[in-house]
């Protein structure tokens, strides 16, 4: 797509996301679903955050729904039992779950493909449980509150907060792609034996990978924990990493718009069809099984794909979708990852 | 001068002795051929000295530095690169990505540096920009740049998987066998191309199947047979080596 | 010492259970590399079938057993057909994540139509006394039908065509298609099979436990910690792995704390693949 249509296309969606609570505010009914909306944006980072390990190292984690909640207890801990300032404890519950992650993808990542997936779960399903039985972590059945700033206390304040964090993330997930160590990261998921040959430390980009994708989901985790207000152990239930995993493939896995797509898409469809309570999984389940079987790019992977097929540009192998576009011998190394 | 020496090298696969006991040193500068009947162990030769696998016994030198055992990424830091028999390459990113990705380990701008464009970053970026054109250039491969790496035709495949092999100024290359189910005319592309890594100060190592082609290419020929070296010199020495031409050559013509 | 008898007894027939499922996950994963995830909950569907068969529809708990098992032989084809085989050929991720869907789909069909834990009735309500222990009949009978199963399992295995066939896969899975072995057919009977056995231990404990629609989650986990472990493709290693957990799990429960007893099995994956990526007994790579 030509730059300044694309760039066009994204203003026209964030004028939206702007004017979305402004809209809403003005019936009651709105302003509940404003908070659907301020959700489906944490969701979203998530989303993203997992995008970085799956789609440009090719590694699938099932521990980011552990991750998250490991984020929101840390947030809530850290603002509420100790007394931190609320906006100084985002970047330091990041640097937790970050450092958590570090911790765990040491053993883990010397494992691939479904054995990660395993090991990732197995790991969730600890946390699960720890959090459960450890009352004084967790706070048992009451849970733990969270006491937010009280100029926070309006539903729209939160939702430009978060929209705000989300187009931090995306802002730093494309430069990351972008850059010279994104082009290292998208060697391991393409080819990980030939990365190692010209030089490419597989195991340590994938660690680097991970740890920074934790770092992303916990902010997911600490401003989940600002919408909610009251957590439990439940949160980090590891159905989460299964809805992540899910948000991220139909959404389109490996593309920045991708996860957005995804994760806003579903969540908002999960709000919608709520009358049919339980059932709304099973088709999710549904959903999942048909796309990964017959459209594994997700619905921006599609499209993508259906465009560079048009410009003659398609290969038969399966692709991340952000591939650059060269323009010219004489221009330098502008972009690695896609506009 | 010698650049790389191979002192006792052997290599089991369970009861299969893959190489057995290999002698021999490449000297700089020049362009070396390995060659052999299929099975004689080159392959697993160059996977030993590129790091893909562990030798069971024996010593690898390069340019003095003891490498024997080194993970291939560390290998391949040091100095050696290679190509791969089944054309290895990024199939779906473009030629020009597949060259980054070559050089990525000459650099070393991390995530952070990426994320806050740091002057490291921007400086690094464009010595992989210049760095790309050259090798472009010096491969031929300036029409392709754009296109997918898988989606570009056989041979010019074959130049990519080299210019990717030497972008990141290596000291020796390892080509294993570049001409591979390339057609009569591209071959003679292809030895050019060779020639001008060897007059540009790489060392080149190559594994072939063409003869004529090896016979006025290669400076130095060392023939394996069942992993064992039976010949190891310039090409009409090699040529008059009567266990060669028992083992090897059959009815070649000198 | 009772007591710690009692205990290993218990832990035996835990690791009946998880002996059975990890066979069949041995068959699926170690053979036909396919990351079939959704194993246990073919397990919980089997217990539901049970209660269906046996106290909706009235049939004794031994004729039960065998529609079970024939029954969920013929899902196990149907999701082979229908989820795995189109993924034949792609990365084994994708059949986890299929499996995943799956998993979905099955316990939230469950949960939608029938959310509260059911229970079935013991066929041999009474206890035995022996060694100084007093045990449950159907603590015993778990124990041998696992036994009965895993034994005629490998008879078929080592004495049928069939099972050769199976075996030759195991070693070499393009060999054996070059020779003539139907990759489809025996996908399909691998699949019966290892369902069916997943039937019959769903139908074994079902009676000293509650039917939840969440049964087969942590089940699966362990399942795989064992197929991991023992080697990928060994059933030797599974059978090991399973008793072995098994015993381990109860006697935690029993000196420890049972809070914590999931957290045990998953614990010592991580630790084990951490240090030997490549499992305890011979087999394939897991990295």
């Amino acid at each position: 797509m030509k730059k300044y249509a694309r760039i066009g296309l994204y203003l026209l969606v964030l004028a939206a996301a702007i004017a979305l609570p402004l809209l809403l505010n003005m019936s009651r009914k709105g302003k509940y679903q404003i908070q659907i909306f301020t959700l489906a944006m944490v969701w979203a980072i998530a989303t993203l955050s997992l995008n970085l390990i799956l789609g440009y190292t090719g590694q699938a984690s099932l521990a980011h729904g552990a991750f998250m909640g490991i984020g929101a207890y840390s947030f809530a801990i850290m603002v509420e039992r100790i007394g931190i300032n609320f906006w100084l404890a985002l970047p330091l519950t990041c640097l937790v779950t970050a450092f958590i992650g570090l911790l765990i993808g040491l053993p883990s990542l010397r494992t691939k493909g479904p054995y990660f997936a395993i090991l990732t779960l197995c790991f969730n399903v600890i946390v699960v449980v720890v959090f459960f039985n450890w009352t004084w972590l967790s706070g048992g059945t009451a849970g733990q509150k969270l006491t937010i700033p009280s100029y926070l206390s309006q539903r729209w304040v939160r939702y430009y907060v978060v929209l705000f964090f989300l187009i931090l993330v995306l802002l730093i997930e494309r430069q990351i792609v972008k850059s010279l160590s994104g082009s290292s990261l998208i060697a391991v998921r393409s080819n990980e034996a030939l990365a190692e040959a010209v030089g490419i430390r597989s195991f340590r980009e994938k660690l680097i990978a991970f740890t920074a994708s934790c770092f992303l989901v916990g902010l997911a985790g600490a401003l989940f924990a600002m919408e909610s207000g009251n957590l439990n152990y439940n949160v980090t239930n590891y159905l989460y990493s299964f809805y992540i995993l899910i948000y991220l493939l139909i959404g389109g896995v490996a593309t920045l718009a991708g996860p957005v797509v995804g994760a806003v898409g579903l969540y908002w469809l999960l709000d919608r069809i709520e009358a049919l309570g339980e059932f709304r999984y099973l088709i999710f389940g549904l959903i999942l099984i048909v796309f990964i079987i017959y459209l594994p790019r997700g619905v921006v992977g599609g499209i993508k794909q259906l465009w560079e097929w048009a410009k003659g540009r398609w290969t038969r192998k399966e692709v991340p979708s952000d591939t650059p576009a060269y323009r010219g011998p004489d221009e330098e190394v502008r972009g690695i990852g896609s506009d | 001068m010698t650049l790389l020496r191979i002192e006792g090298l052997t290599k089991r696969f369970g009861g299969l002795v893959a190489i057995n006991k290999l002698d021999f040193d490449i000297p700089a500068n020049s362009i070396t051929a390995i060659i052999g009947p299929n099975g004689a162990g080159k392959t697993t030769l160059f996977n030993v000295i590129g790091g893909a696998m562990r030798p069971d016994e024996g010593r690898i030198v390069l340019d003095g530095k003891d490498i024997t055992g080194w993970r291939a990424h560390n290998v391949a830091r040091e100095g050696i690169s290679r190509t791969f028999q089944t054309t290895a390459l990024f199939e779906e990113l473009p030629t020009w990505v597949n060259l980054v990705i070559g050089y990525r380990m000459r650099t070393r701008s991390g995530v952070l540096d990426g994320v806050f464009r740091t002057p490291r970053s921007v400086r690094e970026r464009k010595e992989t920009s210049q760095r790309v054109l050259e090798i472009l250039a010096f491969t031929g491969l300036a029409d392709y740049a754009d296109k997918p790496a898988g989606s570009i035709p056989q041979e010019a495949q074959k130049r990519l998987a080299i210019g990717v092999a030497l972008i990141g100024r290596p000291k020796l290359v390892l080509l294993d066998e570049p001409t591979g189910g390339v057609g009569l005319g591209e071959t003679d592309e292809i030895i050019t191309l060779i020639e001008k890594i060897r007059d540009s100060g790489v060392t080149v190592c190559v594994i072939e199947h063409k003869m004529r082609m090896i016979m006025h290419l290669a400076d130095h020929i060392v023939v394996l047979n069942f992993g064992v070296k039976i010949a190891d010199g310039n090409p009409q020495e090699v040529c008059e080596n009567p266990g060669v031409i028992e083992a090897y050559l059959g009815e070649y013509i000198a | 010492m009772s007591f710690f008898l009692s205990q290993v007894i218990i832990g035996i027939q835990l690791g009946s259970q998880y002996v059975m499922v990890a066979l069949g996950l041995t068959l699926i994963f170690g053979i036909l590399d396919i990351s079939h995830f959704a194993h246990g909950h073919m397990y919980m569907i089997g217990a539901y079938l049970l209660y269906i068969v046996m106290v909706l529809g009235g049939f004794n708990y031994w004729l039960a057993l065998i529609i079970c098992m024939a029954g969920l032989a013929v899902a196990g084809v149907v999701v082979e057909r229908a989820v795995y085989r189109p993924l034949r050929g792609r990365p084994s991720i994708n059949s986890f994540i299929a499996a995943i869907g799956l998993i979905l789909v099955l316990e939230t069909l469950v949960r939608g139509i029938q959310p509260n834990p059911l229970s079935v009735p013991q066929p041999i309500d009474s206890t035995v006394h022996f060694l100084g222990t007093t045990m449950e009949v159907q603590r015993l009978i778990v124990i041998f039908g696992a036994i009965f199963f895993v034994i005629l399992l490998q008879l078929f295995i080592k004495r049928t065509r069939l099972g050769t066939a199976i075996e030759a896969m195991s070693q070499d899975r393009e060999g054996a298609s070059l020779v003539g072995i139907s990759v489809n057919r025996m996908s399909a009977l691998t699949f019966a099979l290892a369902t069916a056995l997943a039937a019959a231990a769903a139908v074994l404990m079902a009676p000293l436990a509650f039917i939840a629609p969440e049964m087969g989650s942590t089940l699966i986990l362990k399942a795989f910690v064992i197929v991991v472990i023992g080697g990928l493709g060994s059933m030797k290693g599974a059978i090991f792995g399973g008793y072995i957990l098994g015993i381990l799990e109860a006697l935690a429960i029993a000196y420890v704390s049972s809070a914590y007893k999931d957290v045990f099995a998953f614990g010592i994956l991580i630790v084990i693949l951490a240090i030997r990526p490549t499992g305890l007994f011979k087999g394939r790579e897991a990295t």
